[in-house]
């Protein structure tokens, strides 16, 4: 049983909705997820008046269209699956605590910013504070799983207590800024000040980065944990070579002007 | 009922609700995680000295395990769910966690289930580190080589103690190979697991004793030498050697399945006899009768 809903009208003012997520489509007929309220830049405005609504069910919705100026899809979600065939603009799955988003585009910023559970997956790239706190927040995502294929911009996992953000190429600036704990593991390259104000928590990276000097060198060694997460990522798609698996990693410890309880891992070639 | 020529006793087979877990350990090479199975596994022959009954169930193979490195499953059984996570944090603990390059997972998945990991963590003094991936929480406690990984928490389920046959022969050797091949068949039963070294027992018990405190005894009934003069003597003439084979399981069918396998192997190995032990019926939950299980 599922919903699709397509964009017939395309703008250039930004889409806002919360309503895009199966529980609140839940008993609702096709008229009712219609007229659910969404808006037009500051101006409000009917589901209906820019997207079609076609099937019956809400388990399952398929967003078709260029949906790369909508904000907020699947925000809140609890549980249900949520498909979108192009691009998201920001907000994607905030504050989700369940069920899974796939996007097969691009997303802009703010992708799972404070969810506490459920499953996001970007093929292509995802802007900037990928699973992070909202700013003046002090606790980011805590709990789920953010998978990005592509690249994402900086400060991902910007002060997250739980969870896995894992992205297939390259990070910008700051990941895993005041990270709390969770995991982070980026196939491609960091950008500079990885893990600056971390707590705990583990940021993996498969290539050299530039480590903060409040970071303390502690070993090269086999981490058994990263083997099991590394095969889970492999399940989701993500091409990861077994010399990651069964290699060996430079083990930073920091950040010391924090608890000093975070990791960083950097791969040894 | 035979089985050819050999003779299988209209009895059957009491067995006892446990409740089972299934350990999975891994390492760098095959070797080390068989080391740690086995430590693991040593003196769990049987719950009335041992508070457990464990064995290694099989070996799997590096692309089934959960950290892509080859593994050996092992159950271990307990009489009582509230024991299991004390059986199982001494023996992880202590042979497992000791052991190069281990790591230890769950491999039962279930609703029911008891800490490991979350207590073993506390060797790590503070400096241990929780992980969660999906649903699975682990817990990496640092070692002198790196990290040991265990599972938070493992699953149990009811399960089934103490199925057994009894293997008569003509003379010891006989009854040794056969009884040996009979375990070796019941052994490739998944989810079954044989406690007792190789799989074969010559002590049986019964239960209680002539002297105060002793909760079993030597099982006279089925010892040659006793056949003189111990009362209720079940040697027949031209039996010179009994063993026992003991079977634990996840489920019946699977027991059911190991003692049938079992009989036919031993048949063919030239086993006269093929009893199973009792205690009248009333003990155990489960019966296995033999001649309806090779009737299938």
């Amino acid at each position: 049983m599922s919903i699709k809903l397509t964009l017939h009208t395309p703008t250039s003012v930004p889409l806002e909705t919360h309503n895009i997520n199966p529980d609140k489509i839940k008993n609702l007929s096709q008229s009712g997820v219609e007229h659910l309220e969404m808006f037009h830049g500051n101006e409000k405005a009917c589901l209906g008046d820019f997207f079609t609504v076609k099937g019956k069910g809400h388990e399952t919705i398929h967003v078709e269209g260029d949906t790369s100026n909508v904000k907020y899809l699947g925000a809140g979600m609890s549980h249900g699956e949520l498909i979108i065939d192009g691009d998201v603009s920001m907000h994607l799955g905030c504050g989700m605590s369940g069920g899974s988003i796939t996007v097969a585009g691009n997303a802009g910023d703010w992708v799972g910013p404070e969810m506490s559970g459920g499953k996001i997956v970007i093929k292509g790239n995802a802007g900037h504070m990928v699973g992070s706190a909202y700013r003046g927040q002090s606790t980011g995502i805590q709990g789920g799983e953010i998978f990005v294929h592509g690249n994402v911009k900086n400060e991902a996992g910007n002060a997250m207590r739980r969870g896995l953000i894992a992205v297939g190429g390259n990070a910008g600036d700051f990941t895993g800024v005041n990270l709390l704990a969770g995991s982070v593991i980026v196939c491609g390259e960091m950008g500079i000040r990885a893990g600056a104000g971390m707590k705990r928590g583990t940021i993996v990276s498969f290539n050299d980065a530039e480590v903060l000097p409040t970071f303390e060198y502690a070993c090269t060694y086999h981490p058994v944990f990263l083997r099991y997460y590394l095969k889970h990522l492999q399940h989701q798609g993500f091409e990861i070579d077994d010399r990651y698996i069964n290699g060996r990693y430079d083990r930073w410890s920091g950040d010391s002007i924090e608890l000093n309880r975070g990791e960083v891992l950097l791969f040894k070639r | 009922m035979n089985i050819k020529k050999t003779e299988i006793i209209d009895t059957f087979a009491e067995a006892f609700e446990m409740w089972g877990s299934r350990v999975i350990i891994t390492a760098d090479s095959i070797s080390w995680a068989r080391a740690a199975a086995q430590s693991m596994t040593g003196f769990a022959t049987s719950v009335i000295r041992c508070k457990c009954e464990a064995a290694i169930e099989c070996e799997i193979a590096r692309d089934n395990t959960p950290d892509g490195r080859p593994g050996i499953s092992v159950l271990l059984f307990t009489m009582a769910k509230d024991n299991m996570s004390a059986r199982l944090v001494d023996r992880i603990g202590q042979c497992v966690m000791t052991c190069p390059t281990t790591a230890c997972y769950n491999g039962l998945p279930s609703d029911d289930v008891v800490p490991v990991g979350g207590r073993l963590r506390y060797f790590g003094d503070g400096y241990q580190i929780s992980k969660k991936v999906g649903n699975r929480k682990f817990w990496r406690i640092p070692v002198m080589e790196g990290e040991f990984v265990v599972e938070d928490s493992f699953g149990v389920q009811p399960a089934v103690g103490g199925g057994n046959l009894l293997i008569f022969g003509s003379n010891r050797s006989t009854t040794l190979r056969a009884s040996l091949a009979a375990a070796d068949a019941m052994k490739e039963i998944a989810g079954v697991f044989l406690p007792f070294p190789q799989g074969v027992v010559r002590s049986g018990s019964k239960v209680g004793s002539k002297y105060k405190g002793l909760i079993a005894s030597t099982n006279d009934e089925y010892c040659p030498t006793l056949r003189g003069f111990a009362p209720k003597t079940q040697v027949p003439n031209g039996i010179e050697a009994i063993y026992e084979i003991v079977v634990d399981g996840l489920d019946e069918e699977s027991v059911a399945e190991a003692m049938r396998r079992g009989m036919h192997t031993a048949a063919e190995k030239g086993a006269k006899i093929i009893s199973a032990g009792n205690y009248g019926g009333d003990l155990g939950k489960y019966h296995f009768h033999l001649n309806k299980i090779l009737q299938g």
